[in-house]
């Protein structure tokens, strides 16, 4: 079968479309508000987008594997909660390391459940990850029943004004999470990782240790999970046990739209991530934009349905053509 | 040695008359009064029926394989909700036309689902969830944070009072509507179809089935059973508000789920959704008779669904 020149483009750079977008985002923006590369405006843009990079990479792995995790913003929920509550918005600042640490641990053991039901026991991933988002969700409440707490202002500030060499904090993470993908891919998970995704039987009569790597990309969305919860309660410093519900659904999103396929063994890690930031730019086009209040939604809806289907619309057009 | 096995509807259905006996031992149970118990069974029932309905779409989706599921249908409970509601506007008369818009203005969401999920190759999971920020965002405009309307008396006189003895009309409709769903399912060339496309698309295809039509289909229906559930829902609140579907989208796929019927698709029946519907209508109800908080109720709803699955809803293992 004849492969036109976009499929290969696609097959060898799933992150093209996601790039194509993020160019168009910000040049739109840029018309909009014209600043939006001064650092200040930069960086505050950037620490807004990371706990969603974060949580939209972690989600991609578990989707590269061929499962989904829909309790990603119940993780970032008890985080938040833990923080907020342990912490306190006078705590010390090694208070605040210990908690730190306390999340990233609390991160790991939501994935390890959610693995050992989906690997080991082999539930169906989706509404498992949905039973367990109501444990997590409903577990973030019993420690935050109402909004409040926080965390000390002065580390919250570390997280917001932190620029080394002039450069937002979220310029240094993104390579660091790429360095580490690139790592992945290189190791010997990293192939078996798609070969689980792409063919779970296949890769298992290949001898592949199908159940441990499935396990294992739930305990790193769990992770990432955990590191978005921290960015996010930086970001904001205070507590709020509701604050992951609506981050899930558009941690997939961001997923999808940086060229993640949601079938599994297809896709990558750097797609998401401009993915997560096309989304928070698009929030930032329609809010600049003065659309009328009513219309915001449906816009902001739109544009997505029509990211989403761009690549097909483009396959179709080329499938005439041929 | 045969593996001991009892089919999911049976276990669910069984599960909700153990949980339902057990909930008289409540303190603030019927105790051994069965009057009280009857009052109470019903009014669980009654208030099944509109995740049920809802879930009736979700099931088809479901069963048509490819991670089917749709996302949309709270929202499109919300949408027919509305238009039921504007349109009535408390007249008897209109209560038809109404349904019609409702039927219609589903099937018209659930095809561009279908249409972008089979054409453009999105997957169903993001598809729909797009398509219900988009209907969310429609809502918003037309509606202007108010809307003027009002439902008609038949349809409350139907749907959520008492129609025959004690029996609310709401029920004796899920009953129909369920035999109406065992049909389609069963006694259709259409519910050949699906499930032949949720086995193996593949070989559906080559054994001369038309996936594509199949599936438009599927996600056509799906929409339009929502709308059906959205007439059913305005039926019974009488009242509309922005956020009145969406409480319904995930207990809906956990009750497709709980009722046995394969998140991977080929495999299930609505009878499984109606019983998974009763219990989770019932687990719910039992927090809320036991003044469980809010945390604790969702995690106990988490943990019931973690347990469920994981009795019948594991897939094959690899060694075979």
């Amino acid at each position: 079968m004849r492969r036109s020149l976009w499929e290969i483009l696609n097959l060898r750079y799933p992150f093209i479309l996601a790039l194509i977008l993020l160019i168009l985002a910000i040049i739109i923006n840029l018309s909009l508000q014209p600043n939006l590369l001064q650092r200040e405006i930069l960086n505050s843009n950037m620490r807004v987008f990371l706990p969603m990079i974060l949580l939209a990479v972690g989600q991609s792995i578990v989707l590269l594997g061929g499962g989904i995790d829909i309790s990603v913003g119940g993780i970032v929920s008890i985080v938040n909660a833990i923080l907020a509550t342990q912490v306190g918005l006078n705590g010390s600042p090694e208070l605040m390391w210990k908690f730190v640490a306390v999340s990233l641990l609390v991160g790991i053991i939501a994935g390890v459940i959610n693995g050992f039901f989906i690997a080991i026991l082999r539930l169906q991933p989706i509404i498992t990850t949905y039973a367990t988002s109501f444990l997590y969700g409903g577990f973030a409440l019993f420690i935050l029943p109402q909004p409040g707490g926080g965390i000390p202002m002065d580390i919250a500030n570390l997280y917001r004004n932190t620029m080394p060499f002039n450069l937002p904090l979220a310029f240094f993470i993104l390579p660091l999470v790429l360095l580490a993908w690139w790592f992945i891919t290189a190791s010997r998970f990293g192939r078996y990782l798609f070969a689980v995704g792409g063919k779970p039987e296949a890769a298992y009569e290949t001898a592949v240790p199908v159940t441990s790597v499935i396990f294992s990309t739930y305990v790193i969305s769990g992770f990432m999970a955990a590191l978005s919860g921290i960015a996010i309660t930086m970001l904001t410093g205070s507590g709020n046990a509701e604050i992951g519900g609506l981050m899930t659904l558009t941690s997939i999103t961001a997923a999808v739209v940086g060229g993640t396929a949601m079938s599994g063994g297809v896709g990558g890690v750097a797609g998401p991530m401009l993915g997560a930031i096309t989304l928070g730019l698009l929030q930032n086009i329609i809010s600049f934009s003065n659309i009328n209040t009513w219309w915001q939604t449906f816009v902001n809806a739109s544009i997505i349905v029509a990211a989403l289907a761009a690549p097909g619309v483009i396959d179709l057009i080329g499938r005439r053509r041929s | 040695m045969r593996r001991f096995s009892i089919s999911p509807p049976v276990a669910a259905l069984f599960l909700a008359i153990v949980l339902f006996l057990l909930s008289g031992l409540l303190p603030q149970g019927f105790g051994n009064n069965p009057s009280v118990a009857l009052a109470q069974a019903t009014n669980i029932l009654r208030l099944a029926v509109f995740v049920g309905v809802i879930a009736a779409g979700q099931t088809l989706v479901i069963i048509s394989g490819r991670e089917g599921i749709d996302l949309s249908a709270g929202s499109v409970v919300t949408l027919t909700a509305i238009l039921t509601y504007v349109i009535v506007k408390g007249e008897n008369h209109m209560v038809l036309i109404a349904l019609v818009v409702a039927l219609a203005a589903g099937a018209v969401v659930g095809f561009l689902n279908g249409a972008g999920i089979t054409f453009l190759k999105v997957s169903p999971f993001v598809m729909t969830l797009g398509m219900a920020g988009v209907i969310t965002g429609l809502i918003i405009i037309i509606n202007h944070g108010n809307v003027s309307g009002k439902i008609a008396p038949i349809m409350t006189y139907i749907i959520a009072r008492p129609l025959i003895g004690n029996i609310p009309g709401a029920i004796i409709i899920w009953i129909l509507f369920g035999s109406l769903m065992w049909l389609l399912q069963e006694r259709t060339s259409y519910g050949k179809k699906l499930f032949a496309i949720g086995v193996n698309r593949i070989t559906a295809r080559l054994s001369g089935v038309n996936v594509i039509g199949t599936n438009l289909l599927t996600y056509t229906l799906a929409g339009a059973l929502a709308g059906f559930g959205g007439f059913l829902v305005v039926g019974n609140t009488g009242v509309v508000f922005i956020a009145l579907g969406q409480p319904f989208l995930f207990p809906s796929i956990a009750a497709v789920a709980v009722g046995g019927t394969l998140l991977s698709g080929g495999k299930g029946s609505y009878w499984g959704t109606m019983a998974g519907a009763v219990v989770l209508t019932l687990i719910t109800s039992l927090l809320t008779t036991m003044q469980m908080g809010e945390p604790v109720r969702r995690m106990v709803l988490g943990g019931t669904l973690l347990l469920l699955i994981s009795i019948y809803g594991r897939q094959k293992g690899f060694r075979q």
